[in-house]
């Protein structure tokens, strides 16, 4: 048994969300590097010339990448041999937020469903637990946009539908979502589970890095089959026509039941900002 | 890049295409969901609004709070279709701009031609690059609704691309 602090564990959540928050992921740069490269149009051009003088600025001065710092998105790798000594898990995590999205001047975007009143501090964060081998956590920070988030979806196919439904549901995701959510996207994709559990692979599909394929290799040629359906679409940097519609697709899988084959489609904007750390 | 002078003059709005890159430069208003919709609250309910909008551009955006030593902070725009179902009341009272991101319905883009108003884009996720070409931030209404409180910004030089023109040129049609 190893005994971990709850100011520990929120220290670690206040460094990450400072982290996520001021820079985006390299291999999402690089990405964003190619496809100005690649891209020929003046728009296509011009916003992706635009992103990543923005990703240079925020760096240097330490403001937001993007003013949507986001839902805060805690997935917390628990050893079964760690004795947390303090506070709640869930108080720990939601003082590193409140902390930190006081100190570095983000945005607060959690409210009240209904009367859409404001939480002031950011604060709940979604805090996902799970219950691993060892005696150390592992905590991924995901600031989740919601202009993206809002064109996410789900879909109980059915068995039939097989491979091609599941890049069908893809690609018809990131063709509705079109100019709206901040192309190229990254689609994060759960295929299999239940209903609730395939969405939390969708989001845990996000916080690999931009280009990896998955270890299957039928899961990896979903992954490739979509993307290039997706940047066939045309849609572009911004929706202003191009090659680059998304910069990457990540499916994550698990087992589903013989009746179903949930897939769900969980969009990120251009701007994948992710933190990780091991306690 | 054209340079453009805010608040929008007719001729300005009537000699701008759609696909121009251009840099804004005077004073708009922010407002987005719940602005919009406190707005049209004001309207229904026959008050007068704590601000003008003849004339004027709204940027879709809920700001970072800013730093010390800056106007404003992380600033970039937000989806402009869930603005949709008020921006053609907005437009029928004398809105000329509005500055979001991302393509808008077909009735916007009607009320658009039918009032002489313009959409641009910004580029969405730019953040840092738009907060500091805010020169000058001043609360005017709503401040209970925090960053989705209803503000006076002054931009030097805000680059986007004009989406929607007043003749109907729109970007987003392929």
């Amino acid at each position: 048994m190893r005994t971990i602090s709850s100011e520990e564990i929120e220290r670690a959540v206040y460094r990450l969300a400072r982290e996520a928050c001021l820079h985006l992921i390299p291999s999402c740069r690089a990405a964003l590097e190619r496809a100005e490269r690649s891209e020929e149009g003046e728009g296509a051009r011009f916003a992706l010339s635009a992103l990543l003088k923005n990703a240079d600025i925020a760096a240097e001065e330490q403001m937001a990448i993007c003013q949507d710092t986001g839902y805060a998105v805690v997935l917390a790798e628990i050893g079964q041999e760690v004795h947390i000594e303090g506070k709640l898990l869930a108080d720990a995590v939601d003082d590193g937020v409140r902390k930190a999205y006081k100190d570095f001047c983000f945005r607060k975007s959690i409210c009240d469903p209904i009367t859409r009143a404001n939480t002031a501090d950011n604060t709940p964060a979604a805090l996902h637990t799970e219950i691993v081998a060892g005696d150390k956590i592992a905590l991924t920070f995901l600031p989740k946009g919601f202009g993206s988030e809002n064109m996410s979806r789900i879909y109980m196919l059915t068995p039939a539908k097989g491979i091609d439904g599941i890049v069908d549901a893809i690609v018809e995701t990131v063709a509705l979502a079109g100019s709206k959510p901040c192309p190229p996207v990254y689609a994060g994709v759960g295929i299999g589970g239940t209903f609730d559990t395939c969405a939390l692979l969708a989001k845990k599909a996000l916080t690999r890095e931009v280009g990896s394929h998955h270890p299957r290799k039928d899961v990896a040629a979903i992954e490739e089959a979509a993307l290039q359906r997706i940047n066939d679409l045309g849609i572009g940097p911004q929706g202003f026509g191009g090659k680059t519609s998304a910069i990457g697709v990540s499916c994550e899988i698990a087992p589903t039941h013989i009746a179903g084959l949930p897939v769900a489609i969980n969009i990120q904007c251009h701007c994948v900002r992710c933190a990780k750390t091991v306690i | 890049m054209k340079n453009i002078t805010l608040p929008l003059t007719e001729e300005a709005i009537e000699n701008l295409r759609a696909g121009e890159g251009v840099l804004l430069s005077g004073t708009i208003l922010t407002g987005r969901d719940c602005a919009h919709k406190r707005i049209c609250e004001f309207l229904d309910d026959g008050k007068p609004l704590p601000f003008a909008l003849r004339g004027e551009t709204i940027y879709y955006a809920g700001p970072c709070p800013a730093p010390a030593g800056k106007a404003c902070g992380s600033c970039g725009p937000t989806t402009s279709a869930r603005m949709d179902s008020f921006t053609p009341r907005l437009l029928g009272l004398g809105l000329k701009g509005m500055i979001g991101k991302g393509e808008r319905s077909a009735e916007v883009v009607d009320s658009i031609v039918k009032n002489n108003a313009v959409y641009f884009a910004a580029i969405g996720g730019a953040g840092a690059l738009y907060g500091n070409a805010v020169k000058k931030s001043e609360l005017i209404a709503f401040p209970d609704l925090l960053s989705e409180a209803v503000y006076r910004f002054t931009f030097e030089n805000f680059p986007c691309v004009v989406a929607i023109d007043c003749h109907g040129g729109n970007i987003y049609q392929k």
